[in-house]
C-alpha cells in the first residue's frame, strides 16, 4: 500500500501507484455483460498521460480547472489522473443534474477544458468551453471549433510534463449544492483528500486484488475516494458497469467477484428485496433450516465480522452476490437501523458513515466490532467534532475540525464565512455524542431534505416550479425544518400558502405541478397561513421567522395532505 | 424497425405485464411513481426490458425527470 501521508499531492501519490502496481489490474468495464476494457496500472498510466499530453498542448497546468461530466467509466478516472498530473484543478460536476444545471455550473466554474461523454454533451445548451473533449460521439459528430473527440487523445504521445503542487493548492472544486441561489463549490485542497485517504485506510485498508465496484457517481465525493484514488493506492481494481441496472449489478458483482461497494440507501432496499425473494422462494423445511444458520451467524459474529465463516454458513446468499463480498459502505443518505442489521445477520457488514462534501467527506463511521447500527459512528482519524451549545439532552449542533475540511467555496466568501466557526465547520446537523464517543444525528438545522438516493433538495430550488399557482404567498420548507423531530429518514417537504381569493383554484394548480416535478423534489402537503409572510425591506422572504411564526402556532398535524384537498 | 405510433401502446402493455393491470392502464401523462408506487431502480428495470423489446439502448441518466409513460417513449423514440 503506498502511504498517503506521505505525499505532497494526489497527482504525485497516483503516479507512485501506477509505478508500483505495475502489472496488476486497475481498471475493468463492463458494457452490460460483455466486459468492453481492461486495464493494468501501467496501462492506465500510459492512457492518462495520452490525455495528459493533450491537456498540456492546450496549455493547461497549474490551477487551470477542467470539468468531467461523465458517468462512471474508465475515461472518468483516466482524465482525471490527468488533470492531476498536470497540475490543474478538478471540477467534478454531476452527471445526474439537468442540462440547464449542468449549464450553470460550467458558468460557474469557467474551466479551461470540459471532458464528457456525447450523451451529455448533445443535451447541453450551447457553451463557450476554450477545449471539450467528447467521448462515444457517433461517426456522424461533426466537432465544431474546439470540440474534439476524448478518443483522440489516444492516438497522441504518452508523455507529459508533471506540473508539482503543494498540500495547501486546491485539487478539486465540489459542488455540494444545486443550483438555486449561489452554488457552492468546495474548494478541497489536495491536504484534505491526503488526510482523509490517510483516516480511511487505517480503519479499512483494501488489498491488491480487492475489486471495488464503483456505482455511486463518481463525481460524489464517497466514490470519487473510495472508488478511485482509495483502490488504486492499494493495488486494488476498479470496476464499472456501464449500464447501472439492478439485475445487471448483481451479475457484474457475481462476474468480477466484488470485495467492495458504497451504496446508498435505494440500493440497500434493493438488494434486500433481490435477498428475500431469494429467500421466500426456498421450500419450507429449507427455509426454516435457513433462519437457523442466519441465528448461528449472528451468534458467532456478534463481537465481530468474520467473513469467511459466515461465507461458509451462507453459502446460497453470498454467491448472490459474487461470493466475495467484504463489506457495503452506506452513507448519503440514512440508512435504517433495521435494515443495516438484516445484512450484518447475513454476515455483510454495512459500514454506515456520516460525512459532508466541505469536510471531503467522511467525518464519522460505524463501528464494526462489535458491530454497530444505531449511530453514525466515531469520528475518523484526523477528524474531531464537537456538539455547540447543547440543550438538557446534549443535543447540540455538529461542528467538524481536521486536515479534511475545504479552503472554502469558490467566488463566495460571504457563504464561506458563515460555513465556518473559527476552524470549525458548522455542519447544520443537530445530534449528540453518547458514553462511548458515537455521534447519534438527530435532525437538521438547515432547510433541507437528503433523499433515499443521496441528494440534497434545497426547498428554496423548489419554489420556483410553484410560480403559477394562483396565491397570495408560497414558500416551500422541509417538514423537519418546521417541526424539528428525532430521525433523518422519511423526510417530507410542505408548502406554506397564503391562499387568494380561489383556494380551490391554489390547489388544483399546486397539484398539477407538484405532479410535473422529479419524484423527490414533490411537496407532500400545504400548510395554509393567514399572515403576510415576514420580509427584509428588498422583500426577500426571512424563512427563519416565518418558520418560527409557525412553529408557535401550528404544529404537524396542520398540514393537509396534498391528495386530501379540495379540488377537482 | 418499429413504427413510432405504436411505441406507447407497446410500452404500456409491457409495464402492464411487469406492474400489474393498474399499469396497463395507466395515461401517457400519468405520473408512473406516483400510480404504481415504484422506485427508480425499478423504472430502470422496466427501461431494460423496452431496450431488449425496441432493439434500442438509453444511457441511465436519461431517465432522469421523466415519471410518464408519454416521457418514456420520447426518450425511446429519439433513440429508435
Amino acid at each position: 500500500m503506498i502511504d498517503p501521508s506521505t505525499y505532497d499531492s494526489l497527482g504525485q501519490l497516483l503516479s507512485d501507484a501506477l509505478i508500483q502496481f505495475k502489472t496488476d489490474t486497475a481498471l475493468i468495464e463492463a458494457r452490460r455483460r460483455e466486459e468492453s476494457l481492461r486495464l493494468q496500472y501501467r496501462e492506465f498510466s500510459a492512457s492518462a498521460l495520452r490525455v495528459a499530453n493533450r491537456l498540456q498542448a492546450a496549455g493547461i497546468g497549474a490551477g487551470d480547472r477542467v470539468a468531467i461530466l461523465m458517468s462512471n467509466q474508465s475515461k472518468w478516472l483516466l482524465s482525471a489522473y490527468a488533470v492531476f498530473f498536470r497540475g490543474a484543478v478538478l471540477v467534478p460536476l454531476d452527471y445526474k443534474l439537468s442540462p440547464e444545471e449542468q449549464a450553470a455550473l460550467l458558468a460557474h466554474c469557467r474551466p479551461a477544458a470540459l471532458v464528457t461523454e456525447h450523451g451529455i454533451w448533445r443535451r447541453l445548451p450551447d457553451l463557450a468551453v476554450p477545449l471539450a473533449l467528447v467521448s462515444e460521439a457517433p461517426a456522424s459528430f461533426g466537432a465544431p471549433a474546439g470540440v474534439e473527440r476524448w478518443e483522440a487523445t489516444q492516438e497522441r504521445p504518452a508523455e507529459a510534463d508533471f506540473v508539482p503542487r503543494s498540500r495547501e493548492d486546491v485539487a478539486t472544486i465540489v459542488y455540494s449544492s444545486g443550483t438555486g441561489g449561489t452554488p457552492k463549490g468546495c474548494m478541497l485542497p489536495h491536504r484534505a483528500y491526503l488526510a482523509q485517504l490517510d483516516g480511511l485506510l487505517q480503519l479499512f485498508p483494501m488489498e491488491r486484488g480487492d475489486r471495488y465496484f464503483s456505482i455511486l457517481p463518481t463525481n460524489h465525493a464517497i466514490d470519487f475516494l473510495v472508488g478511485f484514488v482509495g483502490p488504486l493506492c492499494c493495488g486494488a481494481t476498479v470496476v464499472h458497469q456501464r449500464t447501472l441496472r439492478p439485475e445487471l449489478l448483481l451479475w457484474t458483482m457475481q462476474q468480477y467477484g466484488i470485495t467492495h461497494m458504497a451504496v446508498v440507501p435505494l440500493i440497500l432496499a434493493a438488494f434486500e428485496r433481490a435477498l428475500r425473494e431469494r429467500i421466500d422462494a426456498l421450500p419450507r423445511w429449507q427455509r426454516v433450516a435457513f433462519e437457523g444458520l442466519v441465528a448461528t451467524n449472528a451468534a458467532l459474529t456478534e463481537r465481530r465480522p468474520r467473513t469467511a465463516l459466515s461465507r461458509r454458513l451462507l453459502g446460497p446468499i453470498h454467491e448472490a452476490f459474487g461470493g466475495r463480498l467484504k463489506r457495503l459502505f452506506c452513507g448519503g443518505a440514512f440508512v435504517e437501523r433495521q435494515r443495516a442489521e438484516f445484512f450484518y445477520r447475513l454476515g455483510i457488514p454495512v459500514v454506515i458513515g456520516y460525512g459532508l462534501t466541505e469536510a471531503c467527506t467522511v467525518v464519522t463511521v460505524g463501528g464494526l466490532a462489535p458491530y454497530r447500527a444505531d449511530s453514525v459512528g466515531r469520528p475518523v482519524p484526523g477528524v474531531e467534532i464537537r456538539i455547540v451549545d447543547p440543550d438538557a439532552g446534549g443535543v447540540g449542533e455538529v461542528q467538524v475540525r481536521g486536515d479534511t475540511l475545504m479552503a472554502g467555496y469558490l467566488d463566495a466568501p460571504e457563504l464561506t464565512e458563515a460555513a465556518f466557526d473559527g476552524p470549525w465547520l458548522r455542519t447544520g446537523d443537530l445530534g449528540h455524542v453518547d458514553g462511548s464517543g458515537h455521534l447519534h444525528l438527530l435532525g437538521r438545522r438547515k432547510n433541507m431534505v437528503v433523499t433515499a438516493g443521496g441528494k440534497n433538495v434545497y426547498p428554496e430550488d423548489i419554489e420556483g416550479a410553484f410560480a403559477a399557482v394562483p396565491c397570495e404567498e408560497m414558500a416551500v420548507f422541509a417538514a423537519d425544518y418546521l417541526w424539528p423531530r428525532r430521525g433523518l429518514v422519511g423526510e417530507r417537504l410542505v408548502a406554506v400558502v397564503r391562499p387568494g381569493t380561489s383556494e380551490r383554484e391554489a390547489w388544483r394548480v399546486l397539484r398539477e405541478r407538484n405532479r410535473r416535478l422529479p419524484d423527490f423534489k414533490r411537496v407532500d402537503g400545504v400548510v395554509p397561513w393567514v399572515e403576510p409572510f415576514p420580509r427584509t425591506a428588498s422583500m426577500k422572504l426571512k424563512r427563519g421567522a416565518l418558520a418560527e411564526a409557525i412553529r408557535a402556532h401550528l404544529d404537524r398535524d396542520a398540514v393537509r395532505p396534498l391528495a386530501r384537498l379540495e379540488g377537482p | 424497425m418499429n413504427a413510432p405510433d405504436d411505441l406507447l401502446p407497446r410500452l404500456t402493455a409491457l409495464a402492464g405485464r411487469r406492474f400489474g393491470p393498474r399499469a396497463a392502464t395507466l395515461g401517457p401523462d400519468e405520473d408512473f411513481f406516483e400510480a404504481l408506487g415504484i422506485d427508480s431502480l425499478q423504472a430502470l428495470d422496466l427501461l431494460t426490458e423496452l431496450e431488449d423489446a425496441f432493439g434500442v439502448e438509453v444511457p441511465d441518466y436519461e431517465l432522469q425527470g421523466v415519471n410518464t409513460f408519454g416521457g418514456l417513449a420520447e426518450v425511446l423514440r429519439s433513440r429508435l
